[in-house]
């Protein structure tokens, strides 16, 4: 399966290389032309393929968005219809309450089955995965399902933390953001919040 | 040829008794820091850009034109000037001027700004700050020429053969990068060394930094330049008795980042993971420390060394301390390593 990373900052080439050494074809896209990222790619996640934003998204089985949250509205929502989809960003600086950025991912993505996960964990803690407990919020069984196969054979261990809207969890300010939680801490503070 | 420096937030210090000091004695004691810096024999003395209560040097070209009327060898500069929400033209006639001052030994360490906090100060938005950093570079990389410049963009009133003024020899530039590859590559274009900020995690992993620099520079036609690593630490006789002096500030002051920047928050078993072989603390023994940093500047084939020394907390004697074992002790072990 092909994963799409959109983004090539700080968090994008983390997720590619964890997705290629899992076996993973990747594509991943900047913003713009994929030309102004074939140098960090070939040096940061080499063996993925740049590409803009549609070619990868057009042939994935999952997407992950690994851009700042500011640049999200300069996406094409019709990219994608129908496709599973992984917001890791974060409103930053964090915003006054906690509001899940992912509910706003999925009102603009009509048609993408959004998961929030991975947005909690600093890109430097990423690698190796280590099966670092993270916390998995969604609204379609089937994307979560897709999502936690992911993040399982890429190293991490995925726990589910409930519907979108219980993704407010991962966010700033929440228990788990930034703190190495364990699988049963992630069930506790789900436990607390429902 | 290899090169060490030290870099500071000027962080508020403690006294004795544990009561914060002033802001002015804070910068005071900056000064006497630098002083010994330059006595010690390091080569650069650095201080980071903050506008907050426990980091009150906002003004650190200031401090540094200070240091630079009582020392004569080691050079001076920023680490980082946060060009986002600063004015390149100034920010270049603040250091032409500490140039001046030093008689050629300032140099700027550019950074985007991984504490934002000048961007509401001085009325920016953290949306732009890719946008103000690429171009904002993009003049200071033309101010660097010489000249009269014309220039024209979005972010400030547009130059026509304008003189900026005083003149002096071109001083050292570096990008400092916290993460970001683009930036990476944008110091490579215009020609600017890689300061390689590397504060948590194994430094190995910036290894692809260092080839991406090096490449970069390369397709673009330019000479090899400098890369440096900053990273925090602490040095003491002993490694215990430095590590023990350093937790509870570490633990106290990446909580409190971590909860806006995503950082986990330390435990015991993080800490010595951090401090030991794989991790970015340089903190331990002259034996310890210098023995990390050798194998950390060879696997990123880098020149140069700062060290970010003081955390909030500690006491001026003790960051004093610091500063007298690193430049007696760890420099000259790091040097006998990698001759």
């Amino acid at each position: 399966m092909k994963i799409a990373v959109l983004g090539a900052g700080h968090v994008g080439p983390v997720i590619a290389r964890l997705a290629l050494a899992a076996g993973y074809e990747v594509g991943i896209a900047g913003s713009g032309d994929p030309a102004r990222i074939e140098m960090i790619t070939e040096f940061l996640a080499p063996g993925a393929v740049a590409q803009s934003a549609s070619d990868a998204v057009a042939d994935a089985g999952l997407v992950v968005l690994a851009i700042p949250w500011h640049r999200f509205s300069t996406l094409d929502p019709r990219l994608f219809a129908g496709k599973v989809v992984i917001d890791s960003m974060n409103h930053w600086p964090p915003a006054a309450e906690p509001l899940g950025t992912s509910e706003e991912v999925a009102r603009r993505l009509v048609g993408a089955q959004v998961v929030k996960t991975l947005n909690h964990v600093a890109y430097q803690d990423m690698e190796p995965a280590g099966g670092r407990a993270v916390g998995l919020a969604g609204d379609s069984p089937a994307a979560l399902e897709s999502a936690a196969v992911f993040l399982e054979r890429i190293g991490f261990d995925p726990v589910p933390v409930g519907s979108l809207a219980a993704g407010r969890l991962l966010e700033p300010g929440g228990p788990v953001f930034g703190v190495a939680a364990s699988r049963q801490e992630f069930e506790k503070f789900t436990k607390e919040q429902s | 040829m290899t090169t060490f420096g030290l870099d500071t937030f000027g962080d508020v210090t403690l006294d004795a008794s544990g009561t914060p000091l002033s802001h002015a004695q804070t910068i005071r004691n900056l000064v006497e820091q630098g002083v010994l810096a330059d006595q010690v024999g390091l080569d650069f003395f650095g201080i980071g850009e903050h506008h907050t209560p426990d980091m009150p040097l906002s003004a650190a070209d200031v401090v540094l034109a200070a240091i630079a009327a009582r020392t004569s060898k080691i050079h001076l500069g920023s680490a980082v000037t946060v060009l986002s929400s600063d004015d390149p033209v100034r920010v270049y006639q603040r250091f032409s001027t500490l140039n001046a001052l030093s008689d050629g030994r300032a140099e700027v360490i550019l950074g985007r700004g991984s504490s934002v906090d000048s961007f509401p100060l001085f009325g920016y938005d953290l949306a732009d700050y890719e946008d103000l950093f690429e171009e904002k570079t993009h003049l200071f990389a033309e101010l660097l020429k010489g000249g009269p410049i014309t220039w024209q963009g979005k972010t400030r009133a547009a130059l026509h053969e304008q003189d900026v003024v005083p003149f002096t020899e071109p001083f050292p530039t570096w990008i400092g990068v916290g993460g970001s590859p683009q930036s990476v590559v944008r110091a490579a274009s215009y020609g600017f060394s890689l300061m390689l900020a590397i504060i948590g995690g194994h430094p190995a992993r910036f290894a692809p930094f260092s080839e991406l620099y090096k490449h970069a520079l390369e397709k673009f036609g330019r000479d090899p330049l400098p890369i440096g690593i900053h990273s925090p630490g602490h040095v003491a006789p002993t490694d215990e008795q430095a590590r023990e002096e350093f937790w509870p500030h570490y633990l106290d002051v990446i909580s409190r980042l971590g909860k806006t920047r995503g950082f986990s928050t330390p435990t015991p078993e993080s800490y010595a993971h951090e401090v030991g072989p794989h991790g970015a603390l340089f903190v331990g023994s002259p034996e310890t420390v210098a023995t990390k940093m050798a194998a950390t500047m060879k696997k990123l084939d880098a020149s140069r060394f700062d060290l970010k020394y003081g955390i909030g907390g500690l006491s001026h004697e003790s960051l004093m301390r610091t500063i007298d074992l690193y430049g007696t002790k760890v420099v000259p072990l790091v040097q006998d390593m990698l001759a």
